[in-house]
C-alpha cells in the first residue's frame, strides 16, 4: 500500500524545511546536527519514540555547546539503543534503572557543580511507564528540589517494551495486553490516569511543556527554551507507538497530529506553574478520526460499537477545548 | 585528635575528612545522626565544594550517588534496615555499574514487626548484592574502617558498605582519634574514576547485556572481590603504618592461637566476647575469637588458617536464615570444608536484645562441653513461644502475634482471650 505525497497537508503548519529560512530549519536539517542518537538502532518502523528522540538530544547538544550527559530510565528507548556492544548514543550516557533516572540525573549535575563544571548540562529522559509511574517518586524529588534538569517523557500511553501493558497514561478504553478488550467493559477504565505536565506544574518548576512528534519545529522550540533555562524542565512528548497501538507506521505522524487536533493531547507551556502558551486547534477533528485507525480501539467500532465509550471520550476532548482554551 | 565523641559524629567528621564531593542524605534511624552531622559540616563549608543533596527515599539516595559517582565524584550516603531493602534495586545495580560508592549501614532489623534496635538482618540481607561489606567492632574501627573504605572502593571500583551497630555504636559516645587532614590526604588519593560521564569522550554506560557476555561481567564483578581479599590486608598495613592503628586486615584474631573453643563473630558484640573470654580463660579454660572484618569478600583462607587448629567453632550471629539457622555459619562452614570441626551457631542479639556477658558465658560454657542445641537462640524466652503456639493450636483466628505477645508481657492492654 502506498501514500500519496503531499507536498502541503491541508489545514496543518507542516512543512517542508526547504520552503523555510534557514535559520527557521530544524536542527535535524542542518550538517551541524550532532546525531546523538545515531543510526543503526533497533526501533520498529515508525516508531515516535525514537523520532522525537533524535530531535530533542540534537538540539540538546547544540544548546548546550555538545557538553551534555544524558540519563535514561529502562525502557524503550534504553534497549533498542543500547544492545550489547552496540550503542546508538554519541553523548555519555547512563542507564542506571527503570525508577530512578531523574535522581540518577540529580547525582550527575551535582558531580557537575562540586567540580565547578555546571556548564555541562544534564537530560534525562524515560517512557511514561518510567517516569509517571515506577519513576514518579524520584521525578517529584528532583522537581521539588528544583535540580538543574531537563526530563523528557516520551509518552506513548502504555508499556511497549514489555508487551503493551497498561500505564498511569493509558487513556480510556484503550486495549492494552493488562486491560484487554473482553467483558463487560472493554479496554482501559474510564476515570483513571494522570496528567504528569499539570503535576509538574504544581511544583512551580521553571519550565512545562507538552509537545508532539507531530509538530517537530515546536518541540525543538521547546527544547531550546527549555536549555535556555536552569533549574527543573520537564517535557512531555507525545509520541505514537505502531506496535502498541496497533496503527501503520506509516500513520505515526498522522495520529500524533490528530491526538493534538481532537484535544485529546493539549499542547501548552508553563512557567512557574502557570500556563504561558497554548497551540490553538486550527481545525477541530472528532476523535473518532484519531481512534479508528489504531487497532487498540477497534472494540469501539463495528457491529458492536461502543458509542457510550465513544462519547465519553470526545467529552473528554471537548472539555480539554475548554479548560485549555484550545479553540481560542 | 583524641575526642570524646557520639558514633555517628565520628563517622560523619571521618567522612568529611575523606573530601566527598557529592552526599545524599535520607533520614532514617539509627544513622540519621550521620548525615545530619554531614550537613552541618557541608554547610560549615569544611567539605569544601561539596555538595549535599536531601532526597525523597533511600532509593533516591543512592541513585543520585550512581549517578554522581558515574560523574567522576566521590559519593557517600548512609542507610539502615528498611532503607537499605528500599534500595536494594540501587545497591545491586550501583555494584554491576562498578561504581566505587561508599555507604554506611548503621545495623538495625527489619519489620515486621518494626523495629528499631540492632541486628544484622539488614546488611546480612544485601550481602550477595556485590558490595565489599566492612563491619566495625569499635567507633575507633567504624572512623578508620570508612577512610579504607574509599581507597579500596576506588581502587577497585567497587562499592564498599561500612557497617556498624546502630545505637551500640552509633548513639555511644566513646573515645576516639579522630585522624588529621594530613594523614588523610595522605592515605586517600584524589578519586581517579576507571568509567566517567565526560562529554569531551563520550562513554555508554548501563548498557543491555545479554547471555552472549552477562557471565562474563559477573566473573569480573568476583574477580574484584578476589582481589579485594588481598587489597584489604595492603591497606590495613599501609593505614597502620600512617595512623598508627590496625583494623586488622580481612580478620582479627584475639587469644585464638592455642584456643580449643574460638569463637567467631561480627561487629561490636567482639567487645563483648573478648571480656567473655578473658574471664573463660582465668577459669582455664582455652577459648579465644576471631572477629570478622571483611564479611564481603568472606576471607576464606585467613579464617581456615585461623580456625583449622581449633576443636570447635563458635559463631555468635545477630541474624538468621527462617528454617535454615544461621547465615554467617554458612560461610564459615565453607572456610572449614573437609574438617570435621564441630560448629556451633548462637544466635543473638535480635531486634537489640541485649547480649549479656552472663548469657554469652553460659552459652559458651554449654558448648565447649558439646552440650548446646544448635542453633541456638540466646535468652529466648521458650514460656512466651509455648504459649502463642497454644494459643495458635488452639483457635484458628489467633490474632498478630506480635500484639498477643506483648498483651501476655503486659506491655500493652489486657490479655488475650
Amino acid at each position: 500500500m502506498t501514500q500519496r505525497v503531499k507536498f502541503y497537508q491541508t489545514g496543518t503548519f507542516t512543512v517542508g524545511n526547504r520552503l523555510l529560512d534557514e535559520e527557521n530549519r530544524t536542527v535535524q536539517a542542518t550538517v551541524e546536527r550532532s546525531n546523538s542518537l545515531t543510526s543503526g538502532h533497533r526501533a520498529c518502523q515508525g516508531c515516535g519514540e525514537a523520532l522525537g528522540a533524535r530531535y530533542v538530544v540534537d538540539v540538546a547538544m547544540r544548546e548546550a555547546n555538545n557538553n551534555l550527559v544524558a540519563v535514561n530510565a529502562t525502557g524503550c528507548l534504553e534497549v533498542f539503543s543500547t544492545p550489547y556492544p552496540e550503542s546508538s548514543w554519541q553523548v555519555p550516557w547512563i542507564h542506571s534503572l527503570f525508577g530512578n533516572a531523574p535522581a540518577v540525573a540529580t547525582g550527575v549535575a551535582a558531580a557537575m557543580r562540586a567540580k565547578g563544571r555546571e556548564d555541562t548540562r544534564v537530560l534525562a529522559q524515560g517512557g511514561d511507564g518510567g517516569t509517571v509511574d515506577i519513576g514518579f517518586g524520584c521525578l517529584s524529588g528532583m522537581f521539588e528540589r528544583n535540580d538543574d534538569i531537563l526530563y523528557i517523557c516520551y509518552d506513548n500511553e502504555a508499556y511497549m517494551n514489555t508487551g503493551v501493558q497498561r500505564s498511569g497514561r493509558t487513556p480510556p478504553a484503550a486495549r492494552t495486553a493488562t486491560t484487554p478488550a473482553v467483558g463487560p467493559t472493554k479496554g482501559n477504565a474510564f476515570g483513571q490516569g494522570k496528567n504528569a505536565a499539570l503535576i509538574a506544574m504544581a511544583h512551580f518548576i521553571p519550565y512545562v511543556a507538552t509537545a508532539s512528534v507531530a509538530d517537530l519545529h515546536d518541540l525543538e522550540a521547546k527544547v531550546t527554551k527549555a536549555m535556555g533555562m536552569t533549574g527543573a524542565r520537564y517535557i512531555h512528548v507525545h509520541v505514537p507507538c505502531p506496535l502498541g497501538w496497533g496503527s501503520k507506521p506509516c500513520d505515526t505522524i498522522k495520529l500524533a497530529r490528530l491526538a493534538v487536533e481532537t484535544g485529546l493531547f493539549p499542547l501548552f507551556e508553563a512557567e512557574h506553574g502557570e500556563i504561558t502558551e497554548v497551540t490553538q486547534i486550527r481545525r477541530k477533528v472528532p476523535v473518532e478520526e484519531y481512534l479508528r485507525p489504531q487497532r487498540r480501539f477497534a472494540h469501539l467500532f463495528g457491529k458492536s460499537a461502543d458509542t457510550d465509550a465513544l462519547a465519553a471520550i470526545q467529552q473528554m476532548a471537548d472539555r480539554n477545548i475548554e479548560k485549555f482554551g484550545l479553540s481560542g | 585528635m583524641l575526642k570524646q565523641i557520639e558514633g555517628s559524629q565520628a563517622v560523619a567528621e571521618a567522612i568529611a575528612l575523606c573530601r566527598p564531593e557529592v552526599i545524599c542524605a535520607y533520614p532514617i534511624t539509627p544513622q540519621t545522626h550521620i548525615v545530619e552531622n554531614l550537613s552541618e559540616l557541608v554547610r560549615l563549608g569544611e567539605i569544601g565544594n561539596c555538595q549535599y543533596i536531601n532526597v525523597e527515599s533511600e532509593f533516591a539516595a543512592l541513585s543520585v550517588a550512581i549517578g554522581a559517582s558515574a560523574a567522576g565524584a566521590r559519593a557517600y550516603t548512609a542507610t539502615s534496615s528498611q532503607g537499605l531493602l528500599f534500595m536494594t534495586e540501587a545497591v545491586y545495580n550501583a555494584a554491576g555499574l562498578g561504581l566505587p560508592i561508599v555507604m554506611t549501614i548503621g545495623n538495625r532489623a527489619i519489620g515486621a514487626p518494626i523495629n528499631i534496635w540492632n541486628d544484622h538482618s539488614d546488611s546480612m540481607a544485601l550481602r550477595d548484592a556485590g558490595w565489599i561489606q566492612l563491619h566495625a567492632e569499635t567507633n575507633q574501627d567504624a572512623v578508620d574502617l570508612h577512610i579504607q573504605a574509599f581507597r579500596l572502593a576506588e581502587q577497585l571500583s567497587v562499592p564498599v558498605m561500612v557497617c556498624e551497630d546502630g545505637f551500640i555504636l552509633t548513639h555511644a559516645y566513646e573515645r576516639v582519634d579522630i585522624p588529621d587532614k594530613q594523614q588523610v590526604d595522605a592515605f586517600l588519593p584524589p578519586f581517579e574514576p576507571v568509567q566517567v560521564l565526560d562529554p569531551a569522550a563520550p562513554v555508554t554506560m548501563g548498557a543491555m547485556v545479554g547471555p552472549e557476555a552477562f557471565a562474563e561481567v559477573r566473573y569480573l564483578a568476583h574477580h574484584k572481590h578476589l582481589q579485594a581479599v588481598e587489597v584489604i590486608p595492603q591497606l590495613s598495613a599501609e593505614f597502620a603504618d600512617i595512623f598508627g592503628r590496625d583494623t586488622g586486615g580481612l580478620i582479627q584474631p584475639y587469644r585464638s592461637e592455642d584456643a580449643e573453643t574460638v569463637i567467631v563473630a561480627l561487629g561490636s558484640v567482639n567487645g563483648t566476647i573478648k571480656d567473655v573470654i578473658d574471664e573463660m580463660r582465668d577459669d582455664g579454660i582455652s577459648v579465644g575469637a576471631v572477629k570478622i572484618v571483611a564479611f564481603r569478600p568472606f576471607p576464606m583462607l585467613a579464617l581456615r588458617s585461623a580456625l583449622e587448629n581449633a576443636k570447635r567453632v563458635i559463631v555468635v550471629e545477630k541474624a538468621f536464615a527462617d528454617g535454615l539457622g544461621g547465615i554467617l555459619v554458612g560461610s564459615v562452614r565453607m572456610a572449614l570444608r573437609g574438617l570435621t570441626t564441630p560448629i556451633y551457631t548462637i544466635i543473638a542479639g535480635l531486634g537489640g536484645r541485649p547480649i549479656t556477658k552472663v548469657s554469652l558465658h553460659r552459652a559458651f560454657g554449654e558448648a565447649v562441653a558439646d552440650e548446646i542445641d544448635d542453633p541456638h537462640f540466646l535468652d529466648l524466652d521458650w514460656a512466651i513461644i509455648d504459649h502463642e503456639l497454644a494459643r495458635a493450636k488452639e483457635k484458628r483466628r489467633s490474632g498478630p502475634i506480635a500484639e498477643n505477645i506483648l498483651r501476655d508481657l503486659g506491655l500493652v492492654g489486657g490479655k488475650p482471650v
